[in-house]
Parts: structure tokens; C-alpha cells; sequence
């Protein structure tokens, strides 16, 4: 059911009319429903802004929250999602700020006795236009939380690869916990960057934190470690614990010509040695 | 003596790391030593991603065992896939078809005691490994 322009004219005009008393019923509404998570002051103007908003998509004859003439509208309650998602409000709480205009728009129209015919029949209209802004507002709310969890895991996947530089011309990647592809895949970009940044010849990859190799994680070390060499820096891989060692021949697994030392002091002394050769 | 044992269905990477994980509680449970512990969660790794990758996904089962003389762990995987045609090429190492090392099956069949593997083409491949305590 959408408004026509008759009905959205009408009811710009009363949210217009009665727009204190609105502000006012509707605030207090979402003040209760957050439970005073949010200051008074704070919802008072977020309604307000919203109120204006609803007028005046009504005031451009907006049938549907879709329409050019709620674009503003849109805008606004995108954002108000938006805070309301950083904030830690649930999808309901939010929507629920959005519902609890109708009540305040029926309260007032109790108040100021309006109950003919055509009064009821705009407001049933108007009341899905309410909820479909409200739905909108779900919506938005649930693409925020998804952008925000998907930031976070990608935060998670940089904190956990910290790729330092550990001395002049040396660049460590220490590597922790499980080295699933898409981890894999963000060491080796942020590795190769590093190195370009620094200019450094060499990379240790330290896998003491990592609990297992196998063939997988061996594979994306060794496809580190040719990238790498494609950049003219050497790599070296250490950490590797005696367990570590044991189960990688066992494997079959063969690191080939690179490097690899027990701890990253040796693989570093080791670099350091390099270096006075090639200083020489 | 399977009544303790834990089922997990293996339908994506994240089953993997379960597996895994799975694999390294029952292991320290049973007293397994450091490098057999490491050596046991590195096959069941392996042969938890065949099991997703060629297998098209299927279940791990992980159960201590006790002979009465030792104890150990017992783990199978199995699958309905299109199951192995040749075995003896598939062990071989560095026999892959997925662009892998080709290490995995036969890497995994060095680091147990016992490997059974049963495969028919069409049906599904189910790998029996178990690891005793020294
Ligand atoms: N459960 C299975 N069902 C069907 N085919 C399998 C299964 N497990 C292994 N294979 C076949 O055996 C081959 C060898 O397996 P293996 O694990 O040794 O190597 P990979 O998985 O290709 O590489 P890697 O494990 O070294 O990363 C696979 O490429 C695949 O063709
Ligand atoms: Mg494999």
C-alpha cells in the first residue's frame, strides 16, 4: 500500500502542524526503548532531524520510501543506522526508533481529536510508509554490521601478521597459529611490500608460533619464498622446532636450497654473517 | 573401545582447523609425545583436506583406542566421492592432480603406525590411521 499525493500532501501538513508535540511523544518513545543508552538531548535531535526528514519526502508527494523525493530520508536513516550499528544497538532496538513514529503520530492525532474517516485512512497509509522506512533501516543496518565484522577480520588477519623490520636490510615475518589460505595470501602481499619499502635483501619467515606444517602451509612458504627471490631478496625460514623438523621429513617435505635455522637469532647472525662476506 | 569418539563433518577449510584441533586434544588426552602428537594432527590435517578437496567433503571420527597393552588414537576419514582409482600412483609421492606437493596421502601414511585405506571408484574413499603410544 503507498500513499498518493493527496494523502502525502495532508500528512506533511499535520507532522508540519504538530511538530513539537511529535518531536516530544516520539522521543520519549525511543528514549524507553534504549533503555537511556542514548541522552535525551542526543534522541531529541535525531528525531527532530527525522521528523523534518518525513515531511518533507511527504511535502515532495513521496509514495514510497523508494521514491526520488525520500532520497534525503534515505540518507538520514542510512545514518542513523550507521551510528547505531558502531554504537552496539541491535537491528531491533534500531528499527524500533524508526516504528515508534507511528505512535507518536497516532498519539498526537488522539490528542488533538482528529479521528474522522479520511484522518484514518491517510494514517493507515502513512503507517506503511513508516514501515517500510523501518525496513529500510533494518536494512541498512544489517549491511553496516557486515562491513564492520568483515573490517575486523581483516584487521584480525594484519594484527596478526606483523611483518618488522628487525635490522638494516632485514625484514621479519613472524607467523602465528594457523596459516590458512587467505592468511597466507596477506603475508606474502605484505612481506613483498615491505621488502619493496625497505629495500631489504633479506626475509626471515619465523614459523616458531606456527603449531603444524603441512603440505599446505610448506607450500605457501615456498611460494613466499620464489616471489621473493623474483624481488632479488633472499629468504630465510626459521623457528622450525625440533617436532616441527621431524614431521616435515617424515613428509617428504624438502625445502630445497633455502635457509633455515633453528631460531630467529640464528637466522639473523646467519644474515648478518652474509653480509660481512659480501661487505668484504 | 569407540564409544568416546567424536564425529566432525567436513564441509569446508574451518572443519579442517577443527579437525585439527580435535586431533591435537585427543593426542595430548592419551599422553602422546610432542613429536607424535605434531606427526598425528600433520596427517589427520592431510587427509582432512583430501577428504574436503578430492571427496568432496565427508566426516573425520576421532576415538582413543587401548589394546590393553598401550594406548593410542584412531581416526577415520571418509568420504562418497569419486574414490581412488590408483592407489599405488596416488601413494606415490609427488603424485598430485589438484596442483598440490602430492605428499599429503603418502606423507600422512609415514607419520602413523597403521594405515588402512579402502576406496572403490564412485563410491568414496574411507582411510582408517592410528597412532600408538611409545
Ligand atoms: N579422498 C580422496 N578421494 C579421491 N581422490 C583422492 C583422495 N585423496 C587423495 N586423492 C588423490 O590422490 C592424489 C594424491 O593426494 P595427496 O594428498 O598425496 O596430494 P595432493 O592433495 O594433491 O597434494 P598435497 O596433499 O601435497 O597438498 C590427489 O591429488 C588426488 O588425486
Ligand atoms: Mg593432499
Amino acid at each position: 500500500m503507498t500513499l498518493n499525493a493527496d494523502e502525502a500532501a495532508r500528512f506533511a501538513a499535520l507532522l508540519e502542524e504538530n511538530q513539537d508535540a511529535l518531536v516530544s511523544a516520539w522521543t520519549d518513545r525511543v528514549t524507553t526503548s534504549l533503555r537511556g543508552r542514548l541522552s535525551h538531548a542526543e534522541l531529541q535531535r535525531q528525531t527532530s532531524e527525522l521528523r523534518r526528514g518525513f515531511q518533507q519526502a511527504l511535502a515532495g508527494t513521496a509514495q514510497g520510501i523508494s521514491d526520488a523525493a525520500a532520497a534525503e530520508l534515505r540518507a538520514q536513516l542510512s545514518e542513523l543506522s550507521a551510528s547505531r550499528a558502531r554504537q552496539g544497538f541491535s537491528a531491533t532496538e534500531t528499527a524500533v526508533s524508526v516504528f515508534a513514529f507511528k505512535e507518536a503520530v497516532l498519539a498526537t492525532l488522539d490528542s488533538s481529536g482528529r479521528n474522522d474517516a479520511t484522518t484514518l485512512r491517510d494514517y493507515v497509509a502513512f503507517s506503511s510508509f513508516v514501515d517500510d522506512a523501518a525496513l529500510f533501516t533494518f536494512d541498512s543496518y544489517v549491511r553496516v554490521r557486515e562491513e564492520l565484522i568483515a573490517d575486523q577480520a581483516e584487521q584480525l588477519l594484519e594484527l596478526s601478521t606483523p611483518v618488522v623490520k628487525l635490522w638494516e636490510g632485514v625484514v621479519a615475518v613472524p607467523l602465528v597459529g594457523t596459516l590458512d589460505s587467505a592468511r597466507a595470501q596477506v603475508v606474502m602481499e605484505r612481506l613483498l611490500q615491505t621488502l619493496v619499502d625497505t629495500g631489504s635483501p633479506y626475509a626471515i619467515i619465523d614459523i616458531t608460533g606456527v603449531p603444524a606444517v603441512d603440505t599446505q602451509v610448506a607450500q605457501h612458504i615456498l611460494k613466499t619464498v620464489v616471489a621473493a627471490r623474483l624481488m632479488g631478496a633472499d629468504c630465510i625460514i626459521s623457528g622450525i622446532r625440533p617436532q616441527i623438523a621431524q614431521t616435515i621429513v617424515a613428509l617428504g617435505i624438502e625445502f630445497g636450497d633455502i635457509a633455515t635455522k633453528a631460531s630467529l637469532a640464528d637466522a639473523l647472525r646467519y644474515v648478518l654473517a652474509q653480509t660481512g662476506k659480501k661487505g668484504r | 573401545m569407540n564409544d568416546q569418539g567424536e564425529r566432525v563433518e567436513v564441509t569446508s577449510d574451518r572443519d579442517v582447523v577443527r579437525v585439527r584441533q580435535l586431533v591435537r586434544t585427543a593426542a595430548v588426552a592419551v599422553k602422546l609425545s610432542l613429536v607424535d602428537q605434531t606427526k598425528l594432527v600433520t596427517a589427520a590435517s592431510e587427509l582432512a583436506r583430501n577428504t574436503l578437496v578430492y571427496g568432496g567433503g565427508g566426516w573425520v571420527e576421532v576415538a582413543p583406542v587401548d589394546s590393553g597393552r598401550r594406548k593410542g588414537i584412531r581416526i577415520v576419514f571418509a568420504d562418497q566421492g569419486p574414490g581412488i582409482a590408483d592407489l599405488d600412483l596416488a601413494l606415490t609421492d609427488g603424485y598430485t592432480t589438484g596442483g598440490g606437493l602430492g605428499l599429503g596421502l603418502s606423507g600422512a601414511r609415514r607419520l602413523v603406525d597403521e594405515f588402512d585405506i579402502a576406496t572403490a571408484v564412485g563410491e568414496g574413499t574411507t582411510i582408517t590411521v592410528t597412532k600408538w603410544c611409545r
